[in-house]
């Protein structure tokens, strides 16, 4: 798309953000500049805390509580942003300028219908009378290809999937037909066979009512699909701005070099014979809910088996029934050849102690109100009675192994950055000197570039002490990455498990098939070339 | 800002630790920013324990000691006159504090010990010890708490003991209903889960990983409490079945020296008399109030600072 005869909608001038915290003003945002046509969609990528959103929402001239737009010029269609008032700019929000969240579900009012809230902001700055906005609406629907786009309005939120709320949100951007959306991560929360839908349904759209658009995400791949350039964000500077093309072809910075390299990353697949774990038939449920049906997996020592599906597909259920949270309701699980108790209470130390997990989200995952070394030191203490100077030591140990030291022995979880906090819950899972370690969705919450660094950790971590590892995850980059072996869920059932070169080749069974042709690629024509073959399926 | 490195390494990862401060040095941060209100309110609450520390130092006379003259009006030797049998009424002022306040101290920690306890086990079990402790609550607290005082004090006799017990078991509910709340939040978190697939017992996830999640709301809770309990107290000596003589208590010197107002007429110092104990108490409930609602406005949400 030729961008150069087309006007400036949006021109940002050397913006500086400042954020509060601990008593003194910081530069989040340090002088970047912005320029952008009617009608183009720019992505902007970066790790977490290089100051993406709060640059997306400054296109606003908005600033989050706690921060401040210090300095810089923002035009929008001639209007100077820094210099309106209040009131001015809430004419503009909501109206010519959409806002699209990363959590549609927190986003939306559960007490009102979406329809309500769809076309709320429309009808309240009388752009159209209410029923007009609400068959326009249900048009939006329909082209978003919502299902059912006639009544579906008339749900609640609770009543509809992410995906589809994560839909009607876009809908309710476009209801007023503004002349700018801002797309902040509107579909990290998604798994990726949903991700395409959405993706899909938003550059549609997009492209339909030609607006400009700000897509925020840390995700390359996904910003390939939708954006005409792309400008890379970090530590609140801008690292590279280019035509996506060019950008994926032949990025100039080590920076942007390095955000690919997580694909790229791949472990040579071993075949194990001795099996650490078993889950013989399980079934599972929750109350009355069935959630496992006959699973059976088998867990060869010292190499990594990935379990991949959907949400909702009994992944983490497989690992609730191993570490003995949730007691199947038929079937066993075999640890080293000997059945393990079902429930959590009848297992001993010398069994919990070789079995760990590590959690998607490291900061729930961990007690904001412990140091790092009482939350490293503690099964150190439980199982092994370290004490003391010998604790203190051994945690020292375990802080080195992950590439940390002793600075970081007093420092609450508060006080670490993402990739930090989700290395010192490796260290606590090692310290208990554990045979296999579960690892549930562990990178999915982090950047690529801090992804891969975990990733190669795991790796030497593997290697050094031969740990096994069970690896839930959704992304198949990262299965490609570290896995030996697979393991595909669907609806509570194995599909399949194999070597990973297995499972990757041809021919597939229909989901799995589904599954892999959904991840994003680093190919901007991508998106494309699978809705082509899949023949508008969606 | 120093510059980044170009290459990437976990110890270098940006991060904000915070400015590392010794617990007196975070007291006294606090306290610069607090409002007026506040300080006023811990001025008169330092002053009221002082006062109550220091009674047999501060008071002119013995706690029962009577003088022949009762009804004596305010003079040099008794400051506030005399009361109805011819005790010192600044006296009976200056113990009564120590009475009044060291009794409701007393019964509001044993409230958060019977209640705090109670919720945090059943917040952690859950299913029917949950149930049951919780249907318990809701059946206690149906019941009108000064009547149910009432009734109780009258089965098992007004001594400071069953005073106290009685009112820490009816407070406690209330305790337990916050304590429930604030913690079943904290219990669904992974780090929960974690301390009880590594094998902890009930009580060390209580202590440890729980309470200090939830401390803020109990601690504003707890000066709350403190204010109801103490005015349950007066309120019960008021009825006559709270604090016996001849100890000293600010609610039953107001029954006491209640018919003292009538004399307004004539002299408005004596009828002065019976206000200075209900004063008191007004003053302390304030002051904690102020003291509460600036510790609530600074702790919404579990932050330490800021």
């Amino acid at each position: 798309m030729s961008t150069k005869d087309k006007d400036v909608l949006l021109e940002m001038r050397d913006i500086r953000i400042d954020g509060f915290s601990d008593d003194r003003w910081h530069e989040i945002i340090k002088g970047v500049d912005l320029t952008l046509h009617r009608g183009e969609v720019m992505g902007l990528i970066g790790e977490s805390g290089a100051g993406k959103s709060s640059f997306g929402l400054a296109a606003m001239g908005f600033a989050r509580p706690g921060c401040k737009i210090s300095s810089g010029s923002i035009k929008f269609d001639g209007m100077d942003l820094m210099a309106a008032r209040e009131s001015e700019k809430r004419k503009l929000w909501g109206t010519r300028i959409a806002y699209v969240a990363q959590s549609a579900a927190a986003a939306f009012n559960p007490a009102h219908r979406l329809i309500e809230q769809t076309v709320e902001a429309t009808v309240r700055s009388k752009l159209h009378d209410e029923k007009e906005a609400r068959a326009d609406a249900r048009t939006l629907y329909q082209s978003l290809r919502l299902p059912d786009p006639e009544h579906i309005g008339e749900r609640y939120p609770h009543q509809v999937s992410g995906g589809q709320l994560q839909r009607v949100m876009t809908a309710m951007a476009m209801s007023p037909r503004p002349d700018l959306i801002i797309f902040d991560e509107p579909t990290t929360a998604l798994d990726v066979t949903t991700q395409v839908e959405v993706l899909a349904a938003m550059r549609n759209i997009v492209e339909t009512f030609h607006a400009a658009a700000i897509y925020i995400t840390h995700d390359l791949a996904v910003v390939a699909q939708m954006a005409d350039f792309i400008k890379v964000l970090r530590y609140g500077e801008e690292v590279e701005e280019a035509p996506t093309r060019q950008m994926l072809e032949t990025p100039k910075m080590d920076y942007t070099k390095s955000l690919w390299s997580v694909r790229e990353l791949e472990k040579p697949e071993v075949k194990g014979e001795d099996i650490i774990i078993e889950m013989r038939n399980i079934d599972a449920a929750y109350g009355d809910v069935r959630v496992l049906e006959n699973v059976n997996i088998k867990v060869p020592r010292g190499s990594t088996v990935a379990v991949v599906g959907e949400s909702g597909s009994g992944k983490s259920t497989s690992a609730r029934v191993i570490t003995g949270l949730l007691v199947p309701s038929k079937g066993e699980v075999l640890f080293n050849g000997e059945p393990l108790p079902g429930a959590l209470k009848q297992r001993n130390k010398d069994q919990l102690h070789r079995i760990q997990m590590i959690y998607q989200m490291a900061d729930t995952a961990m007690n904001p109100r412990q140091s790092v070394e009482e939350i490293i030191g503690r099964p150190l203490e439980f199982y092994l009675g370290l004490k003391g100077k010998a604790r203190e030591n051994r945690v020292i140990e375990l802080l080195e192994m992950i590439e940390l030291d002793a600075s970081y022995l007093d420092r609450l979880p508060g006080e670490l950055s993402g990739g930090q906090k989700q290395r010192i819950c490796i260290a606590r899972a090692l310290a208990a000197d554990p045979e296999i370690i579960i690892c549930d969705e562990i990178t999915s919450a982090l950047d690529q570039i801090v992804q891969e660094d975990i990733l190669k950790l795991l790796l030497r971590l593997q290697k050094q002490f031969n740990i096994t590892y069970m690896f839930i995850t959704h992304d198949i980059a990262t299965v490609k990455a570290i896995s030996d072996e697979i393991v595909v869920m669907f609806q509570g059932k194995v599909v399949e498990q194999g070597l990973k070169s297995e499972i990757l080749s041809p021919p597939h069974p229909d989901y799995t098939q589904l599954l892999l042709s959904s991840v994003p690629e680093m190919d901007p024509d991508w998106l494309s070339d699978l809705l082509a073959a899949r023949g508008e399926a969606l | 800002m120093t510059q980044q490195p170009d290459t990437y390494s976990a110890a270098s990862e940006k991060s904000n630790p915070r400015i590392r401060r010794t617990f007196l040095q975070r007291i006294w941060n606090g306290l610069r920013k607090a409002p007026l209100s506040a300080w006023f309110g811990l001025i008169v609450i330092a002053f009221y324990c002082v006062v109550a520390l220091l009674a047999p130092i501060i008071a002119p006379y013995g706690e029962a000691q009577i003088f022949p003259a009762p009804y004596e009006p305010w003079s040099s030797a008794h400051i506030f006159g005399t009361d109805q049998i011819g005790r010192d009424i600044f006296t009976r002022l200056v113990y009564g504090g120590r009475n009044t306040m060291g009794i409701a101290l007393v019964t509001t920690l044993l409230s958060f010990v019977i209640g705090g306890g109670l919720a945090l086990a059943a917040s952690i079990s859950r299913g029917w010890l949950d149930q049951v402790l919780s249907r318990t609550v809701d059946a206690l607290m149906a019941i009108p708490s000064l009547i149910f005082a009432l009734m109780l004090l009258s089965i098992f006799g007004s001594n400071v003991t069953s005073l106290i017990c009685i009112i820490a078991v009816l407070d406690s509910t209330r305790v337990f209903r916050l304590t429930r709340s604030v913690a079943i939040n904290v219990v669904v978190m992974d780090y929960v889960e974690a301390a009880r697939l590594r094998g902890e017992k009930l009580g060390w996830i209580m202590r440890r990983e729980i309470l200090p999640n939830i401390m803020p709301p109990l601690v504003a809770e707890f000066g709350l409490r403190f204010c109801f309990v103490f005015l349950t107290i007066a309120a019960l000596s008021f009825l006559g079945v709270g604090i016996q003589p001849p100890s000293a208590d600010w609610g039953s010197m107001v029954r006491e020296n209640a018919s003292l107002i009538q004399f307004a007429k004539y002299d408005m110092k004596a009828a002065m008399t019976p206000l200075l104990p209900a004063g008191a108490i007004a003053l302390l409930t304030v002051a904690v109030n102020f003291v509460v609602d600036w510790f609530l406005h600074k702790t919404s949400g579990l932050r330490d600072e800021h």
